[in-house]
């Protein structure tokens, strides 16, 4: 296979397969939560289930004074690889054209330059979650393989694109293609790993917020 | 001109200073990034070169390669070059036809055995035994495997020889394969582009009588001309690194001068010296001239996906991926989820309600 082929073959029916596989984990995932669905509450409502479960999905988003005490680390580095990964994933100009291509609306990327800078910074906090992952005997006892497959996954699309962005090492063809090849992992395995979190947050975190505002309590 | 004579004898005989050839050499070393240091040796080395005998063998081609070489020709310097080789066969360009063309090619054969440089554009067909382009009876498979036998180097000149080019795309139905795919025992330089620039085939024939066998990347071409890809080299690189880029052909981007990589420019995966060469004697570039860059120097280009979409799209039809996707994701989840909820069920019926009485029935 050519540097082209390879190229085209990623660009082509792997990422369809991915993005096959990718939705139709995502459709079955939200699927089996719904039709689980939760035992009915016959306590009278002392509050808004809504009002409730809106205001958690908001104010999980924002650390508590206690649990930053606790973990602040992981806090300030979780934030910075989180908003690292949306500014690469969703400002960098050719990924904006990947979405517009899926969902037919662009909006507008940041220059590329600061984007592979961010691309640089979200790579050094994931190391650094990761250090800290082995360096902590209960976050290592904890951990298992999956933890670490997915910290593997997200890593990955960086380091290619960050390779692929300043042409390191091999052909422009061959670390573009790695790139994408690296990308449609992370695809096929984000339904089906913790990673999942990206899109269950929302109904976690509602369901949370929605039993606590029926009971009339805060979440 | 004699045929033993070296450069240097052909250019003192043909009353060409040796101000004019220094500034062909000075030039030559600027095209190879080479230091200031190199001109002399290039000089000299130049100068006592005997002029090596070249066959031109054209295949399944368009003559662009020709027309860009010939281009070369209108300038002083290039000219040097054309004459300081013996070119003895070239279709296009020799004056004599017929089997006498061909007694000419298998004479510099016999008379230059192991010395002269072939020159190959075009691919080779060998699907149905070669039938689809042949010259003088013989498939252009033989021809190009009788000459290269004795051959000291062979240029591919062109992406069709270099690697299959246009008449090796999809489907391919004259089975077209590239030099390399055929020669397996002979030094090969690939200069490959749709045509390659002129200075750049020239520059590879300079390279190759001043220094040997150019240092070669992984597809066979050398790292002097082909080291660095068209996007590192662009003058519009800053525009790309502001996020600046042109949406169409004529909106207010293009006119600016900004990247084209929204418009499918391939600059970042295609390695050649468009970009600091330039055509027509550095006048301009595809890229200057407002069209994205197709790829032309890679292989399979005409098969890479379309001209215009950018190399970071998917290549196939993702909005029928998504809508199967979703359908398939409602039918399996309903299945999956229909399963977990009877099992739920099933646990509740199956669950043993325990009571006080029970409780204290253990006790």
């Amino acid at each position: 296979m050519t540097d082209a082929e390879f190229l085209l073959w990623v660009r082509g029916p792997a990422f369809n397969i991915a993005l096959f596989i990718m939705l139709a984990g995502i459709v079955v995932r939200f699927m089996e939560i719904l039709l689980m669905g939760r035992k009915t509450n016959l306590a009278e409502a002392r509050g808004s289930e809504m009002a409730g479960g809106l205001n958690t999905i908001w104010r999980r988003t924002l650390p508590d004074a206690d649990t930053f005490r606790r973990s602040g680390f992981t806090i300030i580095a979780g934030n910075v690889f989180h908003i690292g990964l949306f500014v690469v994933i969703f400002l960098f100009v050719p990924h904006i054209l990947v979405f517009e291509r899926l969902f037919g609306v662009s909006w507008a990327g940041l220059p590329s330059n600061i984007v592979d800078a961010t691309t640089v910074v979200t790579i050094v906090a994931l190391l650094a979650v990761l250090v800290h992952r082995v360096k902590d005997p209960v976050l290592r006892m904890l951990s298992n393989f999956s933890d670490y497959l997915a910290w593997l996954v997200t890593i990955l699309p960086l380091i290619t694109g960050w390779l692929a962005f300043n042409r390191v090492g091999l052909s422009g063809s061959t670390l573009i293609g790695l790139h994408i090849l690296s990308v449609e992992l992370l695809m096929v395995l984000f339904p089906f790993t913790k990673l999942s979190h990206a899109f269950t947050l929302v109904l976690a975190r509602w369901y949370n917020g929605a039993i606590a505002g029926y009971k009339g309590v805060q979440s | 001109m004699k045929k033993d004579q070296t450069i240097g004898e052909v250019l003192r005989e043909r009353g060409i200073s040796r101000r004019s050839f220094l500034k062909f050499c000075a030039s030559t070393a600027s095209l190879m990034a080479l230091p200031p240091s190199m001109i002399p040796v290039i000089a000299a080395t130049l100068e006592k070169a005997r002029r090596p005998s070249v066959i031109w063998l054209s295949f399944q081609e368009c003559t662009g390669c020709t027309e860009s070489i010939t281009r070369s020709d209108s300038s002083t310097l290039e000219d040097l070059i054309f004459n300081v080789i013996s070119l003895d066969y070239h279709h296009t360009l020799q004056a004599c036809a017929g089997h006498f063309a061909e007694h000419i090619r298998e004479q510099v054969i016999k008379d230059n055995a192991g010395k002269y440089i072939l020159i190959v554009d075009g691919s080779i067909p060998v699907k149905d035994g070669g039938v689809y382009s042949t010259i003088a009876g013989m498939s252009n498979e033989q021809i190009l495997k009788e000459t290269a036998a004795h051959a000291a180097a062979i240029v591919a000149v062109g992406t069709c020889s270099a690697y299959g080019g246009i008449p090796k795309a999809d489907p391919n139905p004259t089975g077209a394969v590239s030099v390399s795919d055929l020669i397996k025992d002979k030094p090969i330089v690939n200069v490959p582009g749709c045509p390659p620039i002129p200075n750049v085939i020239t520059g590879v024939l300079v390279q190759f009588l001043t220094f040997g066998l150019p240092e070669l990347d992984a597809l066979g071409r050398p790292k002097a001309f082909y080291g660095q890809s068209i996007h590192d080299r662009c003058y519009r690189r800053p525009f790309y690194d502001k996020g600046l880029f042109a949406d169409s052909f004529d909106d207010e981007g293009a006119r600016k001068g900004w990247c084209l990589y929204k418009l499918g420019c391939k600059g970042p995966t295609t390695y050649n010296a468009c970009a600091t060469e330039k055509w027509n004697f550095g006048t301009s570039f595809p890229i200057q001239a407002g069209h994205p860059c197709l790829g032309c120097s890679e292989p399979d280009f005409w098969d890479a996906g379309s001209f215009y979409s950018a190399l970071s799209t998917p290549t196939e039809n993702i909005g029928k991926t998504a809508i199967y996707a979703t359908a398939g994701g409602l039918l399996a989840g309903a299945a999956i989820g229909g399963v977990l909820r009877a099992r739920k069920q099933a646990a509740v019926k199956a669950h043993q309600r325990v009571t006080i009485d029970d409780l204290d029935k253990e006790s």
